[in-house]
């Protein structure tokens, strides 16, 4: 291998690894995210209309019942395989955030109720927890400098 | 380094493998497969041993031998601390050995069973390897019904344990010589481009055997690497002709032991048990038949942990050769 530098195989490697199809994920996701929104603004005036409820307890509602509904799906093994087909549209909502819980607690169950669930449940959405308060810190700062209180 | 042995011989292999394994092209070379993950165990953990342990059962009991029969027991896998060729080992009550050289270990135990065995030190040793698809995502990856998109590049881990026997009784095939690999690292970081991470150890070792040998590649009927996968494997090839090599009777395991088209496995199989999957049952039958006379085994290894990739590491690799022969 001497007669190859590591700038030399960089460039062999970069040729033979092939590329994600970005537009056509693009699409998918654009298409099945825009679908899950409409799923979600009628799952709204169901609970508005047939339950009499206020408009912001319905859309708390509608946000409970994904994340139950992706719960369960996580359960019986088929949110991955829809993950599979319908990519960051699953991820990205508060969906994606029930099954990353969710399949990080199934995945320790055995290993404990403290080693195993309690210390693993956040190991992906740890994450999305420290740095979505941070954020939120800090835009609400910006927010009340610039519009005040 | 390469060594030549005068009386090292394969008594047999046994293969068992999982559901993936069981839906491939060369599902008739394996002994034994489960259709589900678990094989009745209740952890992904425990599943990987029985899978070990029932590759030894399967072989023990093809060549009508008892494990007292054997003198030594060296085995490896992917798991943390080696630990299912532990516990493997601690059922079988012989001496034990536990290497590690991630997915080239069988190469690995191999020339280590053979360097002993010439040397009469040992007569039967057993040599096991073995992999589990949902505990190695759950180790390096994520939880397994995480449903993270997968690169296309990805190589997908084969559920498998192989075992095999190696013995100073003349049989139909022996190891003919081994040539130990160095680490090399080409500066890789991206850990899901296994292909590229490995290449260059398999062709750094195929030079070097080459070379101590003073043969040409067309001495071997066929060159089997472990899971450099679709694109490794072009890699792989490119890089052997740059140094004026030129691989045609060559293939990769990962890419052979699924079908690729129909399979959900990304760029093909990969792990400890991968190479052996198509060596101990596809390759071995081959020879057995006639088919194929010399053939070189050159299994391929990353050497980092997650610790490492996170710490933005560049990946090392190692490959070892092993020539096998029919014996006329």
């Amino acid at each position: 291998m001497e007669n190859i530098s590591k700038e030399e195989y960089q460039k062999i490697v970069k040729k033979h690894t092939p590329h994600e199809d970005r537009l056509k994920n693009g699409i998918i996701v654009f298409i099945a995210g825009g679908i899950m929104g409409v799923l979600a603004q009628i799952l709204m005036q169901v609970y508005i209309n047939f339950f009499n409820l206020a408009s912001s307890d319905a859309s708390v509602l509608v946000i409970i019942t994904f994340i139950v509904l992706a719960c369960i799906l996580t359960g019986f093994g088929v949110f991955d395989k829809l993950v599979r087909i319908f990519k960051a549209a699953l991820l990205i909502p508060i969906t994606g955030f029930a099954h990353a819980m969710m399949s990080s607690a199934m995945e320790y169950r055995k290993e404990g109720f403290v080693t195993g669930i309690g210390s693993n449940i956040f190991k992906l959405t740890g994450t999305v927890i420290l740095y979505g308060v941070v954020s939120a810190y800090f835009f609400g700062m910006i927010r009340y400098f610039i519009m005040g209180a | 380094m390469t060594y030549k042995y005068k009386n090292v011989y394969i008594k047999d292999s046994a293969l068992v493998g999982g559901k993936y394994e069981q839906e491939g092209p060369l599902k008739s070379f394996f002994d034994k497969t489960y259709k589900d993950f678990y094989f009745g165990e209740a952890t992904f953990e425990q599943a990987e041993v029985k899978i070990m342990k029932d590759s030894i059962d399967v072989l023990l009991n093809k060549v009508n031998k008892k494990t007292s029969d054997l003198d030594l027991f060296i085995a490896g896998d992917l798991s943390n601390q080696i630990v299912t060729s532990n516990y493997v080992a601690r059922d079988l009550n012989i001496p034990y050995l536990g290497v590690y050289n991630a997915c080239s270990t069988s190469a690995e135990a191999i020339l280590i069973a053979s360097n002993m065995i010439d040397a009469k030190q040992a007569s039967n040793v057993l040599v096991s390897v073995s992999a589990h698809n949902l505990m190695a995502e759950k180790q390096f990856r994520f939880p397994t019904e995480y449903g993270g998109n997968k690169l296309k590049y990805t190589t997908f881990t084969v559920t498998c344990g192989a075992s095999i026997l190696l013995t100073n009784e003349k049989s139909k095939i022996r190891v003919e010589s081994a040539t130990l690999g160095k680490v090399n690292d080409m500066g890789v970081t991206d850990v899901n481009n296994m292909g590229g991470v490995m290449a260059p150890g398999a062709c750094d070792v195929i030079l070097t055997h080459l070379k101590e040998t003073n043969r040409d590649i067309s001495y071997y009927d066929f060159v089997l690497t472990g899971d450099l996968g679709l694109y490794g494997k072009e890699i792989l090839k490119e890089l052997m002709s740059k140094n004026n090599v030129n691989l045609d009777k060559y293939n990769d395991a990962g890419v052979m032991l699924y079908d690729l088209k129909n399979q959900d496995v990304f760029a093909g199989g990969s792990g400890p048990s991968c190479g052996p999957s198509v060596l101990y049952g596809f390759i071995l039958d081959n020879m057995k038949k006639g088919k194929m006379k010399r053939v070189l085994y050159v299994p391929t290894g990353a050497l980092m942990n997650t610790t490492m990739v996170n710490q933005k590491m560049t990946i090392p690799c190692i490959s070892h050769a092993i020539s096998l022969e029919v014996v006329e």
